[in-house]
């Protein structure tokens, strides 16, 4: 299991497209995945409502935890998404 | 063959196969199933991904920034939170009808509580909540029908939301049961050129499938019309597609009586399109669209930016800004909030601003700035004028704070009626035809039951516009109309014979107004005004201005 926080880059957020982008990755990448914002519950990565739910807005710090298949390219791979601006 | 009469809604023709929008699905009951929870649950995910895959289907369809959206909506609907939701309450013995409802509606309140963009993603949810429990139901999926083919959309009514969506490459024209030619469905028909009739109320009869003519012009939807039909339709389509093409001339009669043709705009976005059809400038500029949905007024800087934009893509041209015309149908927390029973005869337009005066303030500040700085002609108008108190009222404000062209749209009858001492207490009057005849004929104009009622062709409300148009010719002030009566190619004729001055009107309509201006010389118009205004009622006066209007055109070919 691996653990990693990063701040998002995407100037709206993590919703819409951005949080289309992320989920649709953790789905496919066959781990489990959760997500938390700073000090809330986890929710699971491959679920856009529950993602989009949590109003994480741009600059703000989540929690990404990987369980499972290839830990360290999957985590790398989310941390990517997550940090870079989709909404440019 | 059958014909189904309604109102028509701009003068286009339409030809094509129909498609009827299916009925929103009543709330599944709540009540024990009759399969164990392994059976239903099949059953909801089954439509789930169905479901899933028709919006993906769509989404690959429409490309670009669709595709994200319809993508998004198939992750939402095969969502793993939400099918552990469903499953939940499956374990509890529902039906899956109601377990997909619950747990749509249990996301829903959750993003409509965060507000702002979450809360408009709340809209999406049902949406693809009803398409699920459609197809769990067997039932035609709910909303704007996607068949893939050109159609005619045959609907109850639409919500403005669907009508903004209507892919018009798809939609050949729209027939709405019910809904009066001053609806929202109406208007935004017209805004986008649809051609459409509304108010149509056999049209229910009408099946999937049936080929028709949408005949705009006539009010009239023909079903299962006749190959001579189709065709003398499709030249009619093709005539006015080379009226639109014909270059732009200024707006005038046939004895070169100049009646300038303005375009009525709802933000600065529209300006480019409009100036394209040929309007000489814009006679109703409204400006709720930077109030509605705000919590607060906007700024006095960020407006100015919003009129400098506006004044600068009309650059030597007139423009008409109407104050923040809320209330009634447009209700602005922060300007009012108290409930009222009835809001269209209430504290709604210029009596609104009067009682948040500031708010007027910062925006006639604003318009003057912006104004100073450009070089269009800037006039400033208030809506709901119904004294000429109020009219010195908001005048005299205007003037101290810098506008120079001040003026009142004229709405309800009590304004035409003293419209001599209103014109004389301010720079022009221009009519709101919609409020006037909803007033006049006292039919709420969002009320279908009394839609026949809300006619502008009704002499009662030509009477009222004739007193304007003789008050302002006495005094040499200008009487502008710049109300969907406008943008009705004969009324428009009619409406300068009863002393219009310019006419403002979508866009949309200017090509057929024009067209139909340059037919008649003035004293026709004031011919054509004579029999409208003679008539009994508003079918007779119609009736009685074509009969007059083709006496003139025929007179007119016979002469050498």
């Amino acid at each position: 299991m691996l653990e990693r926080t990063v701040r998002i880059g995407s100037t709206h957020g993590l919703h819409a497209r951005p949080a289309k982008l992320f989920t649709q990755a953790a789905a496919a990448s066959g781990a489990t995945v959760t997500l938390s914002k700073s000090g809330g519950d986890p929710v699971n990565a491959a679920s856009i409502l529950g993602v989009i739910s949590q109003g994480i807005d741009h600059g703000d710090e989540v929690t990404l935890v990987v369980d499972g298949g290839d830990e360290s390219a999957v985590l790398d791979s989310l941390i990517e998404l997550l940090s870079t601006d989709h909404d440019e | 063959m059958m014909e189904i009469t309604g109102t028509g809604i701009g003068q286009g023709v339409a030809v094509g196969p129909i498609v009827r929008m299916a009925e929103p699905l009543p709330e599944p009951v709540d009540r024990p199933s009759d399969l164990d929870p392994e059976r239903e649950g099949e059953r909801a995910k089954a439509s789930l991904s169905v479901v899933a895959h028709e919006l993906t289907e769509r989404g690959a369809r429409a490309g670009g920034a669709a595709k994200d959206v319809l993508e998004a909506q198939a992750m939402m609907a095969e969502d793993p939170s939400l099918i552990d939701e469903v499953t939940a309450r499956l374990a509890d013995g529902k039906t899956a009808e109601r377990a997909v409802f619950e747990a749509f509606a249990s996301y829903r309140e959750l993003l409509a509580g965060m507000g702002g963009y979450m809360a408009e993603r709340a809209a999406d949810l049902d949406d693809i909540s009803q398409r699920v429990i459609a197809h769990l139901l067997k039932l035609p999926a709910p909303g704007v029908p996607d068949p893939g083919h050109p159609f005619v959309l045959v609907a109850r009514d639409l919500a403005p939301a669907d009508t903004a969506t209507l892919d018009l490459d798809q939609v050949l024209g729209l027939v709405t049961v019910d809904g009066g030619p001053t609806s929202h469905t109406a208007i935004l028909a017209r805004e986008k050129s649809i051609v459409a009739i509304v108010g149509a109320a056999d049209a229910s009869g009408l099946a999937d499938g049936d080929t028709v003519i949408v005949d705009a012009a006539n009010g009239l939807v023909v079903s299962g019309p006749s190959p001579d039909e189709i065709a003398a339709a499709e030249a009619r389509i093709a005539e006015r597609a080379a009226l639109e093409a014909a270059p732009v001339t200024p707006g005038a009669l046939a004895d070169g009586t100049a009646v300038p043709l303005l375009a009525n705009l709802g933000s600065a976005d529209g300006a480019a399109e409009a100036l394209r059809l040929g309007a000489e400038g814009v006679g109703l500029f409204r400006t709720e669209f930077l109030f509605l949905g705000a919590d607060t007024a906007p700024s006095v800087t960020e407006q100015q930016a919003q009129y400098t934009r506006l004044l600068t893509a009309f650059a030597g041209r007139k423009v008409v800004v109407r104050v923040l015309d809320a209330g009634a149908d447009k209700p602005l927390a922060f300007l009012n909030d108290a409930h009222e029973d009835n809001p269209a005869l209430g504290l709604r337009g210029i009596r609104a601003l009067r009682h948040a005066e500031v708010i007027l303030r910062e925006q006639l500040t604003a318009l003057a700035a912006a104004d100073a700085a450009t070089d269009a002609d800037l006039w400033v108008m208030a809506p709901m004028i119904a004294t000429v108190e109020e009219t010195r009222y908001f005048t005299g404000l205007a003037k101290e704070l810098g506008i120079r062209v001040a003026g009142v749209m004229v709405e309800t009858p009590s304004a035409a009626l003293v419209a001599d001492r209103v014109l004389a207490a301010c720079d022009f009057a221009s009519i709101g035809t919609n409020d006037l005849t909803q007033y006049t004929m006292a039919a709420d104009r969002l009320l279908g039951t009394v839609a026949t009622l809300q006619d502008p062709w009704h002499p009662a409300v030509l009477r009222l516009i004739a007193d304007v148009g003789a008050a302002g010719a006495e005094i040499g002030k200008p009487v502008g109309i710049c109300g969907e009566a406008a943008a009705d190619p004969l009324l428009a004729a009619v409406l300068v014979g009863l002393g219009a001055t310019s006419l403002s009107m979508s866009p949309s309509a200017l090509a057929d107004v024009r067209a139909s201006l340059a037919r008649y010389s003035l004293s026709d118009a004031k011919t054509l005004a004579q029999a409208a205004l003679a008539a009994e009622g508003a079918a007779e006066a119609r009736a009685a201005a074509q009969s007059a209007a083709s006496e003139i055109t025929t007179v007119r070919e016979a002469a050498p």
